[in-house]
């Protein structure tokens, strides 16, 4: 899936903004990080939502908390090195993460080292974000049982499971915020994916380093977890800050009995953040959003990116927030038992948009468009956020290396343009 | 927490023929707790599932105020609906709901009705025309105006015949290939908006059919004068889940099983025209 690297010419040239040099964040690139204000008010790393103290943990003591999880009935869930990639399984101990590997991302590449270093966190992503934890790629609905007068159906909930991972970046964070929204807090409550996510323990890692990917800085849903875990490590050297986001979180952090990290410390880790907002190159300006996607209908842009695109999906399967499904019916063998499930699906289809007899998108351009106009303008109508959180997933896996920020820069820009000699249409507000 | 997607068993107690391929079914559910208590407005549609084929989203054609009886018409275009079509009486479907906005019929009362129909389209609107004439006294006067394509695919005759009778109303029919014994219109629905009588203050209309009815109608209907917000459509998407969830019913900003499948005109006007929305 990954290995291709493909170049195509930056049309938005000031993309690649590059940050160094100094403590100011650049116009646009929205984040809670101004490092010579921000740190003596903070009372957690770059987070907001802090439980009592942070504590101060040696790297070769970090297995206490693997044993405090297991003793409590978890299945410990993290990131490990599988075919040249990082994916979550379960995991025993601390000698199974990704020790000394470090991930590059560019567009359409994913390429694993081994730095020898002893960093346990130095891989920020694979393709997994924590959505198929709680939103599965296959969810069996409701069994079906042929019956004398008919048939009988009962619904085929999941057995609840405690499961704690371990290595939740800030991103997938607000990717599963989302999904909470979507399937937890709208007209109806989805059970299935309520009984999965009941049982998550999350251990968030703050980033601190950057991938050439990564613009969670400008969706200011990163790089360090502001909310919606239960405890979260910042890795400094070879010392591990925690701080507790939850009161499942405070328990364990209580029970850990660590002693408070030092002012300096916390300064560090609370730097190491601010220094990786703004190390990211990419970022995705969200000022004209959603009314400028809107506008930009009939823009030549989609026709461009529609001649590169191939609809294969991957950005739809590995995008945390993407939430489209359909339902597959499976009877077995002997036609007396029938499962009615639910698997991921893609508004990249050819099956997506179709009505009896029509497809509603029928060309790869109608779905691109389909694709990026929900995710970041009807979104926003929807559910009164964005649906893209800056992870750059869609990127990196993209087997062209489309970049959705190079896209929607180019047209956001010529929209601009365009505006000053004809006056697009209006989009309804809700 | 109650699981939306639990399918609930339901007999079919009759299966009327009314068109080449098109067939009403009229269902009973076969728990008596939960057949107690479904309740359904005018404009809702359920999920009908086959046992081992899958899931459908159709509209409730019945009486909001009989819940126990549920007719769906359905045509057999696809592998679901097609497989339905060789059920006989006695057999069982399975329903999910009911689910979606019906027609705003309390924002109609007080005021003159047009209803205007495409092909099958004029089925989810029959709960609405039979709820308005038992209070006739409510509404003003009733213009039903339906359009097919052949003669033949004229569904609910004696239903039409019925309505037309019934006092203040007029049904007026188009059909673009007529046989010889046609007596309506020959030629488009939208021909009939120009010649209806109307008082554009007074009057909201309800329309159901193809997408391009509606693109080419509505402008028609707003020249004479009746605005955008008095103009209710229900529209079609592929729909899975029927709940706001599988993300396939989109158009623009609204999940049309929920939101909709009935809309106000002005609301979703913008992305009606667009390509690919």
């Amino acid at each position: 899936m990954y290995g291709q690297s493909q170049s195509y010419e930056r049309i938005g040239g000031d993309l690649v903004l590059c940050l160094s040099g100094g403590f100011h964040l650049a116009p646009n690139v929205r984040g809670p990080y101004d490092v010579e204000t921000s740190v003596p008010k903070m009372r957690g790393i770059g987070a907001m939502e802090v439980v009592g103290e942070i504590g101060v943990l040696s790297r070769s003591d970090f297995q206490r908390i693997f044993d405090n999880l297991s003793s409590k009935g978890y299945r410990i869930v993290g990131p490990i090195v599988r075919d040249g990639a990082v994916v979550w399984d379960t995991i025993r101990r601390v000698a199974d993460l990704p020790i000394g590997w470090h991930d590059h991302q560019e567009a359409g590449r994913y390429r694993l080292e081994q730095t020898g270093s002893k960093e346990i966190f130095g891989v920020v992503h694979g393709p997994q974000s924590l959505k198929p934890f709680a939103f599965t790629p296959r969810e069996p609905l409701v069994q079906i049982e042929r019956s004398k007068d008919g048939f009988t159906t009962r619904s085929t909930l999941p057995p609840s499971e405690k499961v704690a991972i371990i290595g939740a970046r800030a991103c997938d964070l607000a990717g599963l915020a989302i999904q909470d929204q979507i399937f937890l807090q709208g007209e109806y409550q989805d059970p299935y994916y309520a009984t999965r996510r009941e049982g998550l323990f999350i251990i968030a890692v703050n980033c601190t380093r950057a991938l050439q990917t990564c613009f969670c800085a400008s969706m200011d849903t990163g790089p360090c977890a502001k909310n919606g875990f239960d405890l979260a490590l910042t890795e400094v050297d070879d010392q591990l800050l925690i701080e507790a986001g939850s009161e499942a979180g405070s328990d364990l952090l209580s029970a850990l009995s660590l002693s408070p990290a030092s002012q300096g410390l916390t300064r560090e880790a609370a730097a190491r953040g601010v220094a990786c907002a703004q190390s990211q190159v990419r970022r995705l300006d969200r000022t004209r959003l959603p009314q400028a996607l809107h506008e930009a209908h009939e823009h030549p842009r989609w026709d461009n990116v529609a001649a590169r695109c191939m609809a294969c999906a991957n950005c739809t399967m590995v995008c945390p927030t993407c939430f489209c499904h359909k339902v597959e019916e499976t009877p077995d063998l002997t036609r007396q038992n029938s499962e009615h499930s639910r698997l991921w699906d893609s508004c990249f289809t050819q099956e997506h948009g179709y009505i009896h007899g029509k497809n509603i998108r029928p060309t790869i351009k109608d779905r691109y468009r389909m694709w990026v106009t929900h995710k970041l303008a009807s979104w926003i109508d929807q559910f009164g956020t964005s649906g893209c959180v800056g992870c750059g997933r869609c990127i990196t896996w993209c087997p062209v290396g489309i970049d959705l920020t190079e896209e929607v820069s180019a047209l956001l820009k010529s929209s601009e343009q365009r505006s000053t000699s004809s006056r697009p249409q209006e989009a309804p507000g809700r | 927490m109650i699981n939306p997607y639990l399918i609930h068993p339901a007999t079919i107690m009759e299966k009327i023929r009314e068109a080449d391929s098109i067939h009403t079914y009229r269902l009973r559910l076969n728990d008596e707790e939960t057949r107690r208590n479904f309740r359904f407005a005018a404009g809702q549609f359920n999920m009908v599932y086959l046992f081992g084929v899958g899931e459908v989203a159709i509209s409730i054609v019945s009486d909001p105020e009989e819940p126990e009886r549920l007719d769906h018409t359905i045509r057999s275009v696809g592998r679901v609906t097609s497989a339905i079509a060789q059920l006989q009486l006695g057999e069982t479907l399975g329903i999910r709901g009911p689910f979606g906005q019906g027609w705003p019929l309390e924002a109609v009362r007080g005021h003159d009705v047009v209803i205007v129909t495409g092909g099958l389209g004029c089925a989810p609107v029959v709960g609405a025309i039979d709820y308005m004439f038992r209070r006739r006294r409510h509404y003003g006067s009733v213009k039903i105006i339906h359009g097919v394509k052949t003669s033949r695919d004229l569904l609910f005759h004696e239903r039409f015949e019925a309505w037309g009778k019934q006092p203040d109303t007029e049904v007026l029919l188009a059909s673009t290939r007529p046989d010889e014994t046609w007596r309506y219109h020959v030629g488009v629905v939208t021909d009939l908006f120009e010649r209806v009588t109307l008082d554009p203050a007074k009057t909201m209309v309800l329309m159901c059919g193809p997408e391009i009815m509606m693109r080419l109608g509505v402008p028609i209907l707003m020249r004479r004068g009746i605005p955008a917000t008095a103009i209710y459509v229900s529209l079609e998407r592929h729909m899975e889940c029927g709940i706001g969830l599988c993300g396939h019913c989109q158009m623009g900003p609204y999940f049309l099983c929920k939101d909709g499948p009935v809309m106000r005109y002005d609301l979703v006007e913008p992305w009606l025209g667009r390509g690919g929305v």
